[in-house]
């Protein structure tokens, strides 16, 4: 069976927003929102059955609005959060909210196709993150390691740090900051670092990204002109707690060391458009994927800065030590281009369940699953 | 006559018969005729070439040798009248009579000689007769005289032998008043001054002393000698230290000395530290000379103190010790050897202090004079101590200030390079101060160009002084190889050429994007630059260098393809730069436009909004900027035909079939499908690909990245009924006005479209603008 071929899953709507099922480990499964104004949106559960090459889907119904930004919880797989466009008042305003899947989704890949015919099974709203008062909120980012009771939302400029209690039917602002200054200051997107016991958080806004404690909701670090224009994505790398890559209208992807903020650690200019997302790989570090709106995707090989530069392993231990392999000097390289789609790529990620599988979407609707290919997935295991 | 001859015949040898065998005959003839020729190296041809000549062998030739009477007479009685015949009679006894009288004559003359012949013979026995009576007489004379000497000679044996003795005795005697005096005198000599003399007298009597010293006397004159010797030669180490006399003097004490046998070891290190004190001395002065402050003499008068001074004092002191510890062999020239690389080492340190403090210079001229005098000087004592190495480390000293000059003059080209850029620079920024129009980029270049190449050239004319042929050291393998190749055509002009790409490269490296801290027109210049260099100045360049400096080293030099493939690399990235950059500052319009407004409670459109007629302009402006330095490039066919009206009609039609089915309401799936179909057919876009070498290029590459921006920040957005019909006017004014600027039209249409097509999916309400309104407001706009 030929391992390496894309799996390609379309949906109806234009969709921007993709994350993993963040606490689900067994089962590889994405959740897509769609973007569409005329109709009810969707979020699509998206699983994939790896032995078979099979694709099974489930649709939830997002009345709310059209889904900008979607993530899910680390500690429960019912529940996630997504930041969704309400038209009011001839105003358009980006709302957020927590919501739980129906229980019945849970198990997942049991349904049989004709429930896809049978009404479709709309979310549960947990709780609304704040009043919009703050603003447009940009992206919602749980605490990584935490028990799904913490998340940070970026509104504007102000970044907000919530509590979710009794089970997460109630959101209280726990803190919060703004960042002051010339113009109109306006969060992109921001990410929550796992190490530091979940103390740090990382922002952008138009071309600087910023670092925040989360104990005192103060700036830690600034990167100004991080970009040369505006930043799209950050990334914290799983395994290495100051590195952090970033991507932006220049279409650079670039990596930094929070540590020493004025010049990147690398810097990779392959893409011909603005790159939307960048994404470590959750265990191997090296493996770096990027999205942009020239369509494609890009999987690199960043030996040199990863935590492996050797391609050593810590992990895993079962494999013989003394085997002594001729180690050429690592080489950063690009692994492969992807190009199925055919509009910009908007969103990328990693799955948590299978470190060797990643999806892609993009504006049309298209999500692509690829895998890392195989003579790279074993140069790097053994 | 036959009758005659006939009747004549048997008298006659067969042979002689003229016609009788003639078969034989002139085969026989013919042999002995050859073998004649053959003595009188008479060639056949030659012979045959005179046959009117008269035959030698005809035998009515009177005067030939085969002459034959009877054939004559027969042939004159037949052939001549009778007239001619008694011509020929008296002819005949006229010659006869002749001949007779010449006989005559000879045998008188011969007779007479032969007379006096005998006379002499007769006369010559009698003379020899008396001489040998004479010869008789001279032999006992003789006989007597011997006899006489060998008595006397044996009486005087006796007092012969007497007299030698005495003379023996006396020279003895001689000697010996000699030894006897010699304390004497060699004090005297010591008193007067006169050592020369006194270790002559001393080397004459030593060796008599040496052998008689078991005599007592001889021992005591030995001793007392001994005790001046030692004197004396505590004199002249005195004066050989006091030394202030100079090098010849002091080679004479040490001559003496030496002849006094004192240790030659000894000698010669005190020889040898004694130069070693003047030679410091010398250097001393030079090291005050360079001093803490700035160095007063030129570096000219520099090494040429130092040549005539240490320089010379140095061969001095070789030559002298060459000639004086001659004897000390192999190792003597090793100590000679040892002190000269250690002085000249200190030596070597101190020009090149001075050489250093001249690298700032920039008089070539003036260093290479002085290299050349200090190189030359160092000749004879390199020549005079090849084990030193003196010659070998002068010319390495001035090959690496060679080198170091090198160097500056790469660093001076590329600080001038860079001041052509800081010029183009404030040349640049100035008009916008001004308010008018400054000088045009195409001027600029040629000016950086031109600039830069006048360096270029004043350069190499300056290092070219190093290979000049007067100079001393032109001719070692490093200047006439290893510094034309790598040295002036690597390091200084293929450096200088990858420098200068380095610099223009390093602009589009630049941190500040966003600011432009470089100005784009500066780009596009030093793009044009780059591309220029590739397609003539480095190979003009190099064949000069080439050319100058007659490269004759084979090791392997950067060729000019290489160097043209960089160059156009570095054009190919500031032109990418350039669009870039050009395209940002479009895009950046654009963004801030779309962001800013508020597209739902917008109004309905009138107008073009202001920031597309601005983008029109900017990219009117960029196309002007690029037409000053590149040329137009080719467009698609289909372009060049499409005059605005058809392109309107055209578009406007596509419009309405292409959106038509996405206004009304539908199924998504339709939306979407044919949004997909529709991509299936065109081409994917590649927004920032590679552009060419031309204006049409330039401009496509700003046009695309332009329009993927709008794009793109049309998809964040929600548009309103008015907020999509205002995107419409807006696309329909962009594509009227930016088809003519690139290459494919269609590219303009596709990404328009495509803006349009989002805005209406981004659209609640999607209600389009009839195209003729849209039109209408256009051309009014």
């Amino acid at each position: 069976m030929e391992d390496d071929a894309p799996v390609i899953y379309g949906l109806e709507f234009q969709a921007r927003a993709l994350t993993p099922q963040t606490a689900e480990t067994d089962a590889i499964r994405f959740l897509v929102g769609t973007q569409s104004l005329k109709y009810d949106n969707q979020i699509h559960v998206i699983d994939f059955d790896d032995e078979n090459n099979i694709i099974n889907k489930n649709v939830l119904l997002h009345q709310a609005g059209e889904i900008w930004h979607i993530s899910a919880s680390p500690a429960d797989k019912g529940v996630l959060a997504t930041c969704y466009n309400k038209t009011a008042d001839g105003k358009v305003v980006t709302c957020a909210a927590v919501w739980r899947m129906p229980a019945e989704l849970e198990p997942g890949g049991h349904e049989s196709p004709e429930d896809a015919a049978s009404p479709a099974h709309a979310l549960e709203l947990l709780c609304h993150l704040g009043p919009a008062a703050h603003g447009s909120t940009a992206c919602v980012a749980w605490e990584p390691a935490g028990d799904g009771k913490r998340v940070i939302s970026l509104a504007d400029n102000h970044i907000l740090l919530w509590d979710l209690q009794e089970s997460s039917s109630q959101a209280v602002l726990a803190s919060s900051a703004s960042l002051e200054g010339k113009g109109q200051l306006k969060f992109t997107t921001g990410r929550w670092s796992p190490h530091h016991n979940c103390t740090q958080v990382a922002t952008a806004n138009d071309t600087a990204v910023r670092g925040w404690d989360t104990r005192t909701m103060s700036q830690i670090y600034c990167i100004e002109s991080a970009h040369g224009q505006l930043v799209r994505d950050l990334d914290f790398n799983p395994n290495k707690q100051y590195y952090l890559a970033s991507c932006g209208d220049d279409c650079r992807v670039k990596f930094w060391d929070t540590r020493n903020v004025t010049e990147p650690v690398k810097t990779l200019e392959e893409h011909s458009h603005w790159v939307w997302g960048v994404r470590y790989n959750h265990s191997h570090d090296q493996l770096v994927l990027t999205g942009s709106s020239d369509s494609r995707v890009i999987l690199s090989n960043m030996v040199s800065i990863s935590s492996e530069p050797f391609g050593h392993l810590v992990d895993d231990d079962d494999l013989s030590e003394q085997e002594e392999r001729s180690q050429e000097p690592p080489q950063d390289s690009v692994i492969a281009t992807y190009e199925e789609h055919e509009d910009s790529v908007y969103a990328v990620d990693w799955s948590s369940a299978d470190p060797w599988l990643f999806a892609s979407l993009s504006y049309d609707g298209r999500l692509v699953i690829n895998r890392v290919p195989r003579a790279l997935k074993y140069h790097i295991l053994l | 006559m036959a009758a005659a001859a006939a009747g004549r015949g048997p008298g006659c040898g067969p042979g002689d018969s003229p016609e009788g065998p003639e078969a034989e005959a002139p085969e026989r003839r013919r042999k002995a005729h050859g073998m004649l020729k053959l003595y009188y190296g008479l060639s056949e041809v030659e012979a045959a070439g005179r046959p009117a000549g008269p035959d030698p062998l005809d035998p009515t030739d009177l005067n030939g040798a085969h002459f034959d009477p009877e054939v004559y007479l027969d042939k004159l009685r037949r052939e001549c009248p009778l007239a001619q015949l008694m011509d020929s009679e008296t002819d005949m006894v006229r010659q006869i009579r002749a001949l007779d009288s010449d006989m005559q004559t000879l045998v008188y003359e011969n007779y007479n000689k032969f007379i006096s012949a005998t006379d002499t013979i007769r006369k010559m026995k009698n003379d020899f007769r008396k001489m040998e009576d004479e010869m008789d007489r001279l032999a006992t004379n003789m006989a007597v005289i011997t006899d006489f000497s060998a008595r006397i000679s044996a009486t005087l044996q006796d007092r012969h032998e007497r007299i030698t003795k005495l003379a023996g005795v006396h020279a003895l005697l001689r000697k010996l008043q000699f030894l006897f005096e010699l304390p004497s005198r060699l004090t005297k000599c010591v008193e007067l001054g006169a050592y020369g003399q006194a270790v002559r007298y001393q080397g004459r009597a030593r060796a008599v002393l040496q052998q008689y010293q078991h005599l007592p006397s001889f021992r005591a004159i030995q001793d007392d000698c001994q005790v001046i010797t030692a004197r004396l030669a505590q004199q002249l180490r005195q004066r050989f230290r006091e030394g202030g006399s100079g090098a010849p003097e002091q080679a004479e004490c040490v001559e003496l000395l030496l002849a006094l046998g004192e240790p030659a070891e000894e000698l010669c290190e005190e020889f040898l530290a004694h130069g070693r004190a003047r030679l410091e001395e010398e250097l001393r002065s030079l090291e005050a000379e360079l001093g803490p402050s700035p160095p007063a003499p030129d570096v000219l008068e520099f090494t040429d103190r130092g040549g005539s001074g240490f320089v010379g004092g140095l061969c001095q002191v070789a030559a002298a010790y060459q000639e004086l510890f001659a004897a000390q062999g192999p190792a003597g020239a090793e100590k000679l050897a040892a002190f000269a690389r250690e002085l000249g080492s200190r030596y070597f340190a101190l020009v090149e202090r001075r050489l250093a403090q001249e690298q700032g210079g920039s008089d070539n001229s003036l260093l290479v004079r002085a290299l050349d005098r200090f190189h030359r000087r160092l000749r004879a004592p390199g020549a005079l101590l090849a084990a030193a190495g003196l010659a070998e480390a002068a010319t390495e000293i001035v090959e690496r200030v060679a080198r170091e000059r090198l160097g500056q003059h790469l660093q001076g080209l590329q600080s001038a390079f860079l001041g052509c850029l800081t010029d183009v620079r404030q040349a640049l920024a100035a008009p916008r101060v001004a308010g008018k129009e400054g000088p045009g980029l195409a001027e600029l270049l040629a000016n950086v160009a031109s600039s830069t190449l006048g360096h270029i050239k004043a350069s190499l004319a300056s290092v070219h002084l190093f290979t000049a042929k007067e100079v001393s050291f032109s001719n070692k393998p490093y200047f006439r190889g290893e510094f034309c190749s790598q040295g002036v055509r690597e390091s200084l002009i293929v450096g200088f050429i990858r420098s200068m790409c380095q610099t223009a490269q390093n602009f589009c490296e630049s941190p500040g994007e966003k600011g432009g801290a470089t100005p784009p027109a500066l780009l596009l210049l030093l793009s044009r630059l780059c591309l220029d260099y590739e397609t003539a100045t480095i190979s003009y360049i190099l064949t000069l260098t080439d050319e100058q400096f007659l490269v004759q080293d084979q090791s392997p030099v950067t060729p000019v393809s290489t160097l043209c493939a960089e160059a156009r690399e570095t054009a190919r990235r500031l032109l990418t730069h350039y669009v870039k950059l050009q395209g940002l500052v479009i895009s950046q319009m654009l963004r801030k436009s779309v962001e800013t407004r508020d597209w739902l409670g917008t109004l309905e459109p009138r107008n073009v909004r202001a920031v597309m007629k601005r983008v029109v302009e900017d990219t009117t402006a960029i196309d002007v900027q690029v037409g000053l330095l590149y040329e137009e490039g080719v467009r698609k066919a289909q372009s060049s035909d499409s005059s605005k009206r058809t392109f309107s009609v055209y578009s406007s039609s596509r419009q309405q079939g292409r959106y038509a089915p996405s206004y009304t309401p539908s199924a998504p799936m339709d939306t979407n499908l044919l949004s997909n179909i529709q991509k299936l057919f065109s081409e994917r876009i590649d927004v920032f690909s590679p552009v060419e070498f031309n204006k049409v290029s330039v401009l496509t590459g700003i046009i695309k990245i332009s329009l993927k921006t709008l794009l793109e920040c049309v998809r964040l957005r929600t548009f309103g009924r008015f907020g999509l019909q205002q995107v419409q006017v807006d696309c329909h004014f962009l594509q009227l006005y930016l088809w003519r600027f690139v290459a494919d039209e269609e590219l303009v249409h596709l990404l328009l479209d495509e803006v349009v097509a989002s805005a209406a999916l981004r659209c609640p309400d999607p209600v389009p603008m009839e195209p003729s309104v849209v039109e209408v407001i256009c051309e009014r706009g």
